[in-house]
């Protein structure tokens, strides 16, 4: 595994033993290598120290050739396990006495070398010359000592180093792993809340904060931002919900409309066929008996002329007026029911064509009277054309009737702009009506003249409004008595 | 004159009255039969009463009211055109309605003409009158069918 995918805690833990261990081994390399050259100094100084005190101790017997004190004088050096050899040499180099007795000719040198000290084949040997006081050389003497000693000390201190580097690894080690966690732990929280949240997608964890330091400010960052996602996660939670209740809300209303409306229509439709049927019988069964009325009243009249008399018939001929009348009221109340209930096929009309048309048929009708007609050109609507047929064939047959008194009549059909839109007329200066009565013209039986002075059943103009609604227009009219009046309606 | 019947298919005694009435009052004197609901007008053109008939003593003209007991007008004018030997027969449909779709059906089915009664007697013996000049005079009737 490469270093950079370690762990952290380990990254700590590896960083601050190596930075330890480090530190240790340089300290223990500095402090060996100062105890190396101090224990040489040390050896060094040593010998020559003694070399001197044998070197002056050995001035008489080398003046005076003394073999036996010589000897003796260096075999003091005994004591010393790590003197390995020394040789004292008269003034001429030649050797005088050695020690121990028995050293081997070739294991010292047979001659001197040069004054002084130095380390040659692991060992340290040093030549002192021999003076006495203020006068004359008189010889020279050798000393070799082993190393033993530094090497003893220095092996010593390695192994004292190298438990020491151990036990200070070990507790920089232990120490490391404690004091990492300082470090390592928030960010380890902060990793462990990081994967809750991506993979539970749970937004309420929160990063246990441990301290105010850096960490310490990105936890307390990460936890506000966290805090913000609850907090708009559970905003859009709610709106959601509010949404789907109000949906839920709606589409419940809208179920219940729908549900109103399928009743309703199911009513209307019920409605129709009951007001259908109706219609039906009173077209086919009212009118049976008017007949018979009529129908027998006429035999009477004329079977039976003579036993009636004068009066009889009259009243017989009254039966047949006001039996007719009814039959006309029951054909007018059928149109009014067949409007109602006829379906509209919309289409394009030309009401000048109609209006002509019905202006023609109204004067072939009573040929003896004179009415100017004033009919505009090319007035269109959209609208079911027979329908439309019966409201213009209602308004000009009612201009028709209520001219008839009027000397010079004039019956015009033409258009207006009516709010931004053509609203047709028809006008005429006929009998007119009291604007007090403008809203009784439309309703059905409503009359505001008498049928002695004009003939009607005050059916005709609630047709016509039926179909003008119908076909999603107004009608309203306008007029003054015996001064005419005027008829608009919109499509 | 054509000796040719008619036949009224009318459950109203008094329209059965008026009818004759009217019919009389102009001096058309040709036998009127009438046959008081459908199943009497099917009984008279295609019943076993009928088998014993003669071909040519189908009538001239049936005028048929709509509205009728047990089989009604528009059944009996099914009927007539279904069978080969009535296929032809001169149907006027006399009746008091003048629902579009009475009269749409009525055509539709094969009616050769629609009367609507009017409530004024005066008009109605006009209507008779003319219909029964139409029918009785100046219609050239259809060959009688031979049957097998």
């Amino acid at each position: 595994m490469a270093l950079r995918d370690w762990p952290i805690q380990q990254k700590l833990t590896a960083m601050l033993v190596l930075i330890s261990g480090l530190v240790l081994l340089l300290t223990a390399a500095a402090f060996a290598g100062y105890q190396y050259w101090s224990l040489r100094q040390r050896t060094l100084d040593a010998l020559s120290l003694r070399a001197r005190i044998i070197a002056a101790n050995s001035t008489a017997s080398l003046a005076f050739a003394n073999e036996a004190d010589a000897r003796e004088l260096l075999s003091a050096l005994r004591v010393d396990p790590h003197t390995v050899a020394a040789v004292l040499y008269d003034k001429r180099g030649h050797v005088f006495a050695a020690y121990p007795a028995n050293v081997a000719g070739d294991a010292v040198p047979a001659a001197p070398g040069a004054d002084g000290y130095r380390f040659e084949r692991g060992l340290l040997i040093g030549f002192q010359p021999v003076e006495e006081a203020g006068s004359q050389r008189l010889g020279t003497l050798y000393l070799a000592s082993d190393l033993k000693a530094i090497y003893d000390t220095f092996r010593l201190s390695g192994i004292i180093g190298l438990a020491v580097l151990a036990v200070a690894l070990l507790a920089a080690y232990l120490l490391s792993r404690m004091l990492q966690g300082t470090i390592s732990q928030p960010i380890l929280a902060l990793a462990e809340t990081a994967q809750a949240v991506s993979t539970r997608q749970d937004y309420s964890v929160r990063a246990p904060k441990v301290g105010e330091d850096e960490l310490g400010v990105l936890t307390d960052a990460f936890n506000q931002m966290l805090g913000r996602i609850e907090d708009q996660n559970r905003a859009l939670r709610e709106s959601k919900e509010g949404l789907e209740q109000r949906v839920a809300e709606r589409t419940h209303e809208l179920e219940e409309r729908n549900e109103a409306l399928r009743h309703n229509s199911a009513q209307l439709l019920a409605a129709n066929t009951e007001l259908d049927a109706f219609a039906y019988s009173v077209s086919h069964d009212l009118r049976a008996p008017l007949r018979s009325i009529d129908g027998f009243s006429q035999v009477l009249l004329e079977d039976y002329a003579v036993q009636l008399g004068e009066a009889g018939q009259d009243s017989l001929r009254r039966v047949r007026a006001a039996t007719q009348r009814m039959g006309i009221l029951i054909d007018d109340l059928l149109k009014l029911a067949r409007v109602t209930r006829a379906e509209i096929r919309a289409e394009a009309v030309d009401l000048s064509d109609l209006a002509r048309d019905i202006a023609a048929e109204l004067q072939r009708a009573t040929p003896e009277r004179l009415v100017e007609f004033k009919i505009a050109p090319q007035l269109r609507a959209r609208g079911d054309p027979r329908l439309l047929r019966v409201v213009l064939d209602n308004l000009l047959r009612n201009s028709w009737k209520y001219t008839a008194k009027q000397a010079r009549p004039r019956i015009e059909f033409g258009s207006v702009e009516e709010n931004g839109g053509q609203a047709f007329m028809v006008r005429d200066n006929g009998a007119g009506f009291d604007m007090k009565y403008a809203d009784k013209l439309f309703g059905v039986f409503q009359r505001l003249h008498s049928a002695a002075e004009f003939e009607g059943t005050g059916v005709g103009l609630a047709t016509v409004r039926r179909i003008i609604n119908r076909h999603g227009g107004r009608i309203w009219a306008e007029g003054a008595v015996d001064q005419g009046a005027t008829f608009y309606f919109t499509l | 004159m054509n000796p040719g019947k008619i036949l009224l298919v009318e459950d109203n005694p008094d329209d059965v009255a008026l009818t004759l009435r009217a019919l009389k009052s102009h001096n058309i004197t040709n036998d009127v039969v009438v046959a008081q609901d459908g199943a009497q007008a099917l009984a008279y053109l295609f019943g076993t009463e009928r088998e014993r008939r003669a071909e040519q003593d189908l009538p001239a003209v049936v005028l048929l009211d709509l509205k009728l007991p047990k089989v009604n007008g528009m059944e009996v004018l099914q009927r007539i055109r279904a069978d080969e030997g009535t296929r032809l027969l001169p149907v006027v449909i006399l009746t008091s309605s003048d629902e579009e779709r009475d009269v749409i059906e009525g055509y539709s089915l094969g009616a050769n003409s629609y009367v609507r009664k009017p409530v004024d007697f005066v008009e109605f013996t006009q209507a008779a009158k003319q219909l029964g000049l139409y029918w009785l005079l100046m219609n050239q009737a259809p060959p009688v069918p031979r049957r097998p």
